[in-house]
């Protein structure tokens, strides 16, 4: 009878064990959804000192990811006015047409051009009619002044230097008098963008810093004043974990709020400029206008909001709750 | 349950808490331990609880060998001890349900187990109507009642209570007694640490005497 009764008995003890395992797993998260509700209770409670803590980590958070979006903005204008820069090439005099057009389509054909566009000398000298209104200033001239013209569009993806350097090359072509780029200014303006970013980059550290201290010594004036609890718990047979986790929720909430009101602020002010910056940029016929953070951007804002909280948790954690014993 | 085995506590100033203390607490034994103040009582239930590691000798307590316990293994140690003590203890910002839950909750016990034993718990020591009231507005003997009920809620084995009457008058001291008696009466075994001799020697339970760090009684019945 055992001996038939044996395989069936098996896989039922299997499924309990599972089962076993599914509900302790449950309990769990239970538990540890039950102190992480638990802590934003406890900081609720004191709403004036949460605020005030919130708000320090949120400005702190604030600054750095303000100003990489502006940096960020004007990146992409830098980028916006390099696809209108444009290498002009003005043909020697007495060039035949028909050779202009040929090397304005070979050169359109360079991986490192994008296009090309050839004006002739008497298409430059209708256009010059129509637009400037000298038209009676050339009838008086004998012949056409104005020399062939073939504008190049360099690569979009062509770094600035590499311009530069396409620029010298087409400068020395034989049919070729003058070369000409105005793009000193898309240089400057692209290394003082990474000028900035490096500084951005140790303001984010310096500013990660003190949130961490932040969080770090609120946490752990908040078990100085819960020492007694602790040591309650850690009589009643509490391991460190169990002590340790309402802390590291603490620190979680912090972080989490501190980069929602980092949102917010940065968001405010994106709304305040909007109206300015709008106006200077139609001043420049630009349509540029502010984004607000972008999806992207707010995850990282979160995600590194909430591994501050924690990481200043864990440091002020580690440091004092093994302090605090039973005597 | 409990044994000691050459125990001595030297604190680090050379003062000497205990020397050479043995004895043995059987499970489900009931014991007072004596003493004038300063004899080392506390400094015993220390030992106990590993709040305090002893300078020399052998401790077992339910069937832990404490020397040889190491830092992380003391949770598991306490959670089959009961404590109780002279001052409560309680958390003054929790309400009674939740004080004598405590236990419950650090051994990761399930929400609807965990209300159905701390009730069990303080219907024992005739508290179930105030559950949701917080420690304060309770009496010193309401209070160290809770504290009882907490140290007995997840059913430990031994039951170790520091002075528990210290704090309340010979009515409520033999009331809190009683209950003592109750719970060893369903096989827990309990060490009681006080210096009140005159409700020690009313009733019928071994006593161990300390005199500076020395066992100098172990018998039934002082005073009788």
């Amino acid at each position: 009878m055992s001996a038939a009764k044996a395989p069936s008995g098996r896989p039922q003890g299997a499924g309990a064990t599972r089962k076993g395992v599914r509900r302790g797993l449950k309990g769990y998260l239970e538990r540890h959804l039950q102190v992480l509700i638990h802590a934003l209770g406890r900081l609720s409670r004191n709403p004036l000192s949460t605020l005030m803590t919130t708000a320090v980590i949120g400005i702190a958070l604030a600054l750095p990811a303000g100003l990489y979006l502006v940096v960020d903005h004007v990146r992409d204008l830098g980028g916006q006015w390099r696809e209108t820069t444009r290498i002009s090439l003005f043909l020697k005099q007495g060039l035949a047409d028909e050779e202009a057009r040929r090397l304005a389509e070979r050169l359109a054909g360079e991986a490192e051009v994008e296009g090309t566009e050839y004006v002739s000398p008497a298409q430059a000298l209708e256009e010059f009619r129509e637009f400037s209104g000298f038209g009676e200033v050339l009838d008086a001239l004998d012949g056409n002044p104005l020399p062939g013209l073939i504008t190049v569009q360099p690569a979009s993806s062509l770094p600035p230097e590499a311009i530069q350097s396409l620029l010298e090359r087409l400068r020395a072509l034989p049919e070729v008098d003058i070369a000409q780029l105005d793009m000193e200014w898309v240089r400057r303006l692209h290394s003082l963008v990474d000028l900035v970013q490096r500084g951005i980059l140790v303001i984010a550290i310096l500013l990660a810093l003190a949130v961490l201290l932040i969080v770090g010594n609120t946490l752990r004036l908040d078990i100085e004043s819960r020492r007694e609890e602790i040591v309650i718990t850690k009589l009643i047979g509490a391991t460190d974990g169990f002590i340790r986790r309402p802390f590291l929720y603490t620190g979680f909430w912090y972080g989490l709020g501190g980069a929602l009101v980092a949102l917010l602020l940065v968001n405010l002010s994106l709304v305040l400029l909007q109206g300015p910056v709008q106006r200077l940029a139609g001043l420049y016929g630009s349509d540029f206008r502010l984004g607000f953070t972008s999806p992207g951007m707010v995850i990282l804002l979160l995600a590194a909001g909430v591994m501050l909280g924690l990481a200043g948790a864990l440091l002020a954690v580690g440091r004092h709750l093994r302090d605090i014993e039973p005597e | 349950m409990i044994l000691f085995d050459k125990v001595s506590k030297r604190y680090p100033g050379g003062q000497e808490a205990l020397s050479m203390v043995s004895f043995r607490l059987e499970a489900g034994e009931m014991a007072f331990l004596t003493g004038h103040s300063g004899a080392g009582k506390s400094s015993l239930l220390k030992l106990i609880t590993l709040i305090e590691r002893a300078s020399a000798g052998q401790i077992v307590v339910n069937g832990h060998n404490l020397t040889r316990l190491g830092r992380r293994e003391i949770p598991r140690l306490r959670r089959n001890i009961g404590i109780i003590f002279q001052d409560y203890r309680l958390l003054h910002d929790r309400t009674v349900f939740d004080n004598v839950a405590l236990p419950l909750i650090v051994t990761g016990l399930q929400r609807r187990d965990v209300a159905r034993r701390v009730r069990a718990a303080l219907d024992m020591v005739g508290l179930l109507n105030k559950e949701k009231r917080y420690p304060v507005t309770l009496s010193g003997g309401e209070q160290q009642r809770v504290g009882i009920a907490r140290a007995v809620v997840h059913k430990p084995p031994l039951l170790l209570a520091d002075e528990p009457t210290g704090n309340l008058d010979p009515e409520l001291s033999r009331e809190i007694m009683t209950l003592f008696e109750l719970f060893n009466q369903v096989g827990v075994s309990v060490l009681i640490a006080s210096h009140d001799l005159e409700l020690i020697g009313s009733l019928p339970y071994r006593v161990l005497t300390l005199e500076q760090g020395r066992l100098i009684h172990d018998g039934g019945m002082v005073g009788r």
